[in-house]
């Protein structure tokens, strides 16, 4: 069963430029130049109960744009939406009691007042028992370990605890749909390890299907394992992680740490043979190695790299979810 | 409905609390309010001089009119416009559509949270101290104390939903902090609190009885000073009433066209 499915979805907003200039500024008070921008373009999409899925993109690609869509927050200027079998715009008030949401960058709580209060209104808004707050709500708190904050006003929360305290608000009707917008944005490891474990057992134990935008590529490798790409308000890619890992590049990243500065030029004339890409490194005299070919390529491209050049450090990886998607942004789709 | 009716009056005592939070602003307000009352009582006794009535008000249903006028206020005063602007202006107002209440109805119950804990904690404690200071007369007749809260209700609805304009109008008008600032004003001389409508000329007069104003504050300060006799205080109640209706058109126009073209300002 599909909880979303989403078919030719478009949003395009009017943005309105001004004129140079004093003049300018009149003209613009009687007529405005605007111009219109696709946010979110042609997008279908359809995600299964229980999926969890990373939306991610660049910022300014439409992911906002399309959560804010299917949360019946925006109105779509064309395409079908249907959300846990309904039309969010129109069914609003039935619709958002199925859903959860958290915006990584808004504050869903009252500010002023202690986190409980708030608790205890979403309670009443969301028409919940006594018995199902005592029993769900008792394990969010444990979980989320949040128990101790409950009674601060949320203004006196750092964002870690805020970010908990939200997910908890979020959760509070267990829905079967969770919308996560940058949950993880600015938190620290510890933070960010807790809050995956938590989304990963509530996926388990209810089948809740998550559909998540970040930056943190961690969080997609730690959580989901299907990807939707977003570029310029279209889809590039949707898939299994792994697979985009596959398709994208086979082979192997070397990192090389010279003793004395080397030129980019000196590398490539010397690797010609080889089906490589150099790039400047992280660090002073670093190079890094993109070889597409299988491991006897790269133990051959290596030997002649050490043996024309001292090297003070050598690294081999698989290459990085990170990295295939800064090609991607850079380079555009190609392969797969 | 009844799990309708317990989540507002959750939205009530939220409310409460809220206000609770910012002790400071609630005592500099009776403060505020006290100077008020007691500029205008000194006012208005320079005005009346020797003369014991003007317009048919004597000069101690003039300092009941202020004093009550001013306790009114208290109560059907709220800063939803400001708070409805600042969450659109904000892009919060995001989060309020992912909930599964009415966005409008909530803001009306916040309005009257803050209203009952003025009403309570301020207009009821300054009224006695406002009684031992200067020459005021309450009524002995409890229908008039009856039909005064039916008023002050209605002034709480208009003034509320004059609000809710103003407050949706940021949709459109996306800065609004001018509108709701001319608002304020027009509310505070049009509507009796600062000059009974009685005073204005005769003109002026005739403009203001089709505007919704007067029934915020004139109305239910002349049925407490019992400026209303008989069957004025009837069909003043019904024009209150009128407007309570009237109100609700252009608010369900403007909140429908507001839905959809709700741009949320800040990503």
């Amino acid at each position: 069963m599909n909880v979303i499915e989403v078919h030719g979805l478009k949003k395009q907003f009017k943005s309105y430029s001004s004129r140079k200039g004093l003049g300018g500024a009149f003209r613009d008070l009687l007529t405005r130049n605007y111009t219109i921008l696709n946010a979110v373009d042609d997008i279908t999409l359809n995600v299964k109960q229980g999926e969890m899925v990373a939306y991610i993109g660049e910022n300014g690609a439409g992911k906002s744009t399309t959560i804010k869509m299917l949360t019946g927050i925006l109105t779509p200027t064309a395409g079908e939406v249907r959300v846990n079998g309904m039309d969010p715009h129109k069914q609003r008030e039935a619709f958002v009691r199925t859903i959860g949401v958290v915006f990584g960058q808004r504050s869903q709580l009252w500010w002023d007042i202690a986190v409980q209060e708030s608790f205890r209104l979403l309670k009443k808004v969301y028409r919940l028992s006594d018995e199902h707050y005592d029993t769900h709500m008792k394990e969010v708190i444990d979980t989320l370990e949040i128990e101790p904050l409950l009674d601060k006003p949320v203004r006196k929360l750092s964002l870690g605890q805020r970010m908990r305290c939200e997910l908890a608000a979020a959760l509070i009707h267990n829905p079967p749909l969770l919308f996560l917008d940058e949950p993880t944005i600015g938190l620290d490891v510890l933070v960010k390890m807790k809050i995956r474990e938590f989304l990963k057992e509530i996926n388990r134990k209810y089948k809740t299907t998550i559909l998540l935008t970040t930056h943190d590529l961690s969080d997609i490798e730690a959580l989901c394992e299907r990807v939707v790409l977003l570029d310029e308000g279209k889809i590039i890619y949707d898939g299994a992680l792994d697979k985009l890992q596959q398709n994208w590049v086979e082979g192997k990243q070397v990192h090389f740490e010279f003793q004395k500065p080397v030129e980019k030029n000196a590398l490539i004339e010397l690797t010609a043979d080889f089906p490589v890409k150099w790039r400047a490194g992280d660090k002073m005299r670093g190079w890094q190695a993109t070889v597409d070919g299988d491991d006897d390529t790269v133990s051959k491209l290596m030997a002649k790299v050490m043996s024309h050049y001292s090297i003070s450090d050598v690294k081999l990886n698989q290459v990085s979810t990170e990295e295939i998607i800064r090609n991607i942004y850079e380079e555009g789709m190609r392969h797969g | 409905m009844v799990s309708r009716m317990s989540m507002y009056l959750e939205m009530l005592r939220i409310r409460f609390l809220m206000m609770l939070a910012y002790r400071t602003n609630y005592y500099s307000g009776i403060l505020i309010y006290s100077i008020n009352i007691g500029a205008y009582y000194f006012l208005w006794q320079a005005i009346y001089g020797g003369q014991e009535s003007i317009q048919d008000l004597s000069i101690v249903q003039m300092t009941t009119y202020v004093a009550i006028a001013w306790m009114a206020r208290a109560f059907y005063f709220n800063n939803i416009d400001r708070e409805i602007a600042q969450e659109i202006q904000e892009g919060k107002v995001a989060v309020e559509m992912i909930r599964p209440y009415n966005y409008l109805g909530m803001k009306t119950m916040q309005g009257l949270g803050e209203g009952l804990f003025r009403l309570l904690f301020f207009s009821v404690p300054g009224m006695v101290i406002v009684w031992l200071v200067f020459p005021i007369s309450f009524s002995n007749d409890l229908s008039i104390w009856g039909l005064f809260f039916i008023s002050l209700m209605f002034s709480f609805i208009v003034n509320t939903q004059i609000n809710l304009i103003t407050g949706i109008l940021t949709f459109f008008l996306l800065y609004n902090t001018g509108l709701i600032r001319a608002k304020r004003v027009v509310i505070d001389l049009f509507s009796g609190l600062l000059l009974p409508i009685s005073f204005y000329p005769m003109w002026a007069q005739d403009i203001m009885t089709f505007l919704p104003f007067q029934a915020i504050s004139y109305i239910p300060s002349m049925i407490f000073t019992e400026g209303f006799t008989g069957g004025e205080v009837y069909s003043a109640l019904l024009l209150q009433l009128m407007w309570s209706v009237i109100l609700f058109v252009p608010i369900t126009l403007l909140w429908m066209s507001a839905r959809r073209r709700l741009i949320v300002q800040g990503g």
